[in-house]
């Protein structure tokens, strides 16, 4: 997917544009079946950062299990690179938001996050984490980790089968191979303008203080008037 | 002893983080104890469990487990939503034994409205209930030797057999874990008779697979280094902090509610509860293989004897039920240990009150007494032994 | 085992001036319950468990429960007596039947706090006794006796409805909050706790949704 993203748009960037030759995606496998192996830099880069997506060990509520379930054998995380669930924060690569996310844990997470080192991405995996899923309504649940943190892929579920999860992960690679190391739209950890800390909420003695973060997050307006 | 020169603070803002928060405190008495909070983000504690342990040393000399979590609000939401939708919210409490949470509610809900229950449904339940102790307790048993150190492999051997009894549960349920299954009055579907086959060829295989896992696991030098004489439970603190299920009968207690309460048809079945002599970490992961090797038993009968007949009572009323005024305590006993329902009813579609009386919540009111004295390393493991879900610990 | 009568007859040769009421249970499951004062709440525990007969050394299920004030329309039958004739009775005129008047009465229930205690023996296998302690009123601080020196699995349950009910219990070792953070000052679980504002726009609104959210999203610019 990535290779013939690249290989169709070869204007904005990439050493091989620069010289003005840019093979088609066919033209490549020629070449590959030749043995001769053409490539790019930004290219190598993600397919070799895509593979090798380590996971954090952190586990919430029931996803967790499916997330547990997938690295085990019969599904087999390891297949895309990402059975190396690391459980100090400072070694992973993915944050995967596995169930609730309670407004008592909601410091502690976004915390885990700030401590991962860019690039770092981030998962919400199941209803809970997307939007607080059936506790909702409850007063200790946080109506989806998006108020606080950039969420890179959803996996909608309760819980999500293992095979969701991992068709979330592939996505997560497709998106990671589509990056552009240069130009105005180039990823958060390669921009001088953005940190990778966000600001950990308080608790407050009615809810978290604040209860979004307002960089990340806006209250959608009412979509009809009546 | 004295423990390593830690920083006495961290300087103000710099985050610290939640899983290895270590300060130094001084004691006069003891010298330097270490004050380690381990969670909510910690590998080993099964979910988003904190402990506050302070250390003489390694050696453990205060322990304070801190909840919530996972405090999901079931019980807020209970009261707000009617009976029959509050059956899917119990499949989440227990995350990994929807099927027992489901019957618990159940059972609460039809003494409390004094609705019967076919005997074939009954049948059905049992077989449910034995599948998920089997699910449950082949898991704890990974989980367990994944704390002890056995990295990967135990975990490997048990999520094999739980993809097969899952395999299982969906195709009768069509859901993996959240199965929502039980209704008042019986049970929502009629299993067909191929997927009784399949549950009849399961149940032939477990016990081979028990063999092995016993063979490799029960006799295992280091395991029975790690685990015998850790974490040892007294009869008496065990009844008064109303400890129960495999952790109860592991200290000796015959406590099985299948054979107190003889709910259901339980009491038709022909089985011996296990019970333990030390109160050991050891014993309690025996009495899990023990009861396993007992379901399966039970789950023989029960596929012999099932009966023909309607599946869900034709008098039963899920939808728009609305409970005469009154209350009323049900309760199972869950792979866990007792779980209840306590329910209180005012007439109207919605419980008044709606109580999960949850089992590890409970059993863990004596984690600090049995880790004063242990090691760190310990404290996982008989944590490990005491099998919590944070989903029930906090609801 | 006993029935819950005999229990409180038992109960009270033993302490004579306990209040112990009966509370039945309207219900098909039978479980009543019996109310205990609060004065002689923690000595008739450690009687319950201690007592040969009954020894419910396991107390299984604690739990909080709110009443809030009630309003019961009653409806009373009054007989009202004829008038007095102002005539001289007339022997021919019928007899006055009295009247029977159909009153509908407001009663105001005050609120009150409860305590649940579900108990079982684990020696003898019997039970369920079900021991209830009550708040005369909702006013705050409420406070009631703690039966976690007679149960220790008392401990965590009862912090859990101080937590989420607000009720202090007297005597309990280590009473904090227990599932919120410490900084938290509501009590989640009572029946007039109101939740904080931060509903969010849901695709299929309903009505209390839509409410909710007018009051706190700004109405959306007139289009067309």
């Amino acid at each position: 997917m990535s290779m013939s993203e690249s290989a169709s748009t070869p204007a904005t960037s990439g050493p091989a544009s620069q010289e003005g030759f840019s093979p088609t995606q066919q033209e490549r496998d020629e070449l590959r079946r030749h043995g001769i192996l053409l490539t790019s830099l930004e290219e190598l880069y993600n397919w070799g950062r895509s593979n090798s997506v380590w996971p954090l060990n952190f586990g919430l509520a029931c996803c967790a299990i499916e997330m547990i379930a997938a690295s085990m054998a019969r599904f087999d995380i390891a297949r895309f690179g990402s059975e190396v669930f690391r459980p100090s924060p400072r070694q992973a690569d993915l944050l995967i938001v596995s169930g609730t996310v309670t407004k008592k844990m909601a410091p502690q997470v976004i915390r885990l996050w700030n401590q991962m080192p860019e690039p770092k991405y981030c998962i919400a995996m199941g209803a809970c984490a997307i939007s607080g899923g059936p506790f909702k309504q409850g007063y200790n649940v946080l109506k989806g980790i998006d108020r606080y943190l950039p969420v890179d892929i959803y996996i909608p579920g309760c819980p999500p089968r293992p095979e969701a999860l991992l068709h979330g992960l592939m996505q997560l690679q497709a998106q990671i191979r589509g990056q552009k190391l240069t130009g105005p739209d180039r990823p958060r950890h390669l921009r001088a303008d953005t940190g990778c800390a966000y600001p950990v909420p308080e608790f407050g003695a009615h809810d978290l203080e604040p209860p979004a973060n307002p960089e990340v997050w806006q209250a959608p307006s009412l979509p009809r008037s009546g | 002893m004295t423990s390593p020169a830690a920083p006495s603070s961290f300087p103000s803002g710099l985050p610290s983080s939640p899983g290895a928060h270590v300060r130094a405190v001084h004691d006069d008495f003891h010298g330097d104890l270490l004050e380690v909070s381990m969670g909510p983000h910690h590998p080993s504690t099964h979910g988003v469990f904190r402990m506050i342990v302070t250390l003489d040393g390694e050696r453990i000399v205060r322990l304070k487990p801190v909840f919530g979590y996972l405090h999901r609000n079931h019980e807020k939401l209970g009261e707000q939503t009617t009976y029959l939708a509050s059956m899917p919210y119990t499949d989440r409490l227990d995350y990994l034994n929807s099927m027992t949470n489901n019957w618990a509610y159940a059972i609460a809900v039809e003494k409390l409205a004094g609705q019967a229950v076919p005997e074939r449904a009954e049948y059905v339940r049992v077989i449910l209930a034995e599948l998920t102790r089997l699910l449950n307790h082949t898991c704890l048993a990974g989980f367990l030797l994944q704390d002890t150190g056995c990295s990967g492999t135990p975990l490997m051997y048990a999520f094999r057999e739980r993809e097969k009894i899952l395999d299982l549960f969906e195709s009768l349920s069509g859901s993996r874990m959240m199965c929502n299954f039980q209704r008042f009055g019986g049970c929502r579907l009629d299993p067909t008779p191929e997927w009784l086959a399949a549950v009849r060829q399961l149940v032939d295989g477990y016990g081979r697979f028990l063999d092995e896992f016993e063979a490799l696991i029960s006799g295992n030098e280091i395991v029975m280094a790690r685990t015998q004489g850790t974490g040892v439970l007294t009869p008496a603190l065990a009844i008064s902090a109303g400890v129960t299920g495999p952790m109860l009968r592991a200290t000796g207690v015959d406590y099985d509610l299948r054979k107190v309460d003889g709910y259901g048809v339980y009491p038709r079945f022909e089985f011996r509860v296990p019970l333990g002599a030390h109160g050991d970490t050891y014993d309690r992961y025996m009495i899990r293989i023990l009861e396993m090797r007992e379901s399966i038993q039970i789950l023989r009968q029960a596929l012999r004897d099932l009966p023909a007949g309607p599946i869900l009572d034709p008098k039963a009323k899920n939808r728009g039920f609305r409970p005469k005024p009154g209350e009323a305590y049900g309760r199972i006993e869950g792979p866990k240990g007792e779980i209840g329902f306590y329910l209180i009813s005012d007439g109207s579609p919605n419980p008044f009150r709606y109580r999960v009386r949850p089992p590890s919540f409970v059993n863990l009111t004596i984690l600090e007494d049995m880790c004063l004295g242990q090691t760190v390393a310990d404290a996982v493991i008989i944590l490990g032994s005491i099998d919590i879900v944070l989903g029930e610990v906090d609801r | 085992m006993e029935s819950l009568e005999q229990i409180r007859e038992r109960l009270l040769a033993r302490f004579p001036d306990a209040a112990l009421t009966v509370i039945a249970n309207p219900g098909p499951a039978g479980q009543p319950s019996l109310l205990v004062g609060s004065p002689h709440a923690a000595s008739i525990a450690a009687f319950l468990r201690d007592d040969p007969a009954l020894r419910l050394d396991y107390c299984s299920n604690v739990t909080g429960v709110d009443w809030p004030d009630r309003e019961v329309v009653e409806t009373i039958k009054r007989t009202v007596p004829p008038p007095p004739p102002a005539a001289p009775a007339d022997p021919s005129a019928p007899p006055v039947t009295p009247k029977v008047i159909e009153e509908k009465v407001k009663r105001h229930i005050p609120g009150y706090f409860e305590v649940v205690y579900h108990l079982y023996s684990m020696a003898l296998k019997h039970g369920p006794v079900i021991l209830r302690t009550r708040t005369a009123d909702r006013t705050d601080p409420a406070s009631l006796p703690s039966l976690t020196p007679i149960w220790r699995a008392c401990e965590f349950q009862e912090r859990e409805v101080y937590d989420l009910f607000g009720i202090r219990f007297t005597g309990h070792p280590d009473l904090r909050r227990i599932l919120m953070w410490d900084e938290f000052k509501d009590y989640p679980m009572r029946k007039d706790y109101v939740e904080p504002d931060d509903y969010e726009w849901e695709p299929t609104p309903h009505g209390a949704v839509l409410d909710k959210a007018r009051r706190h999203y700004p109405a959306p610019p007139e289009s067309r």
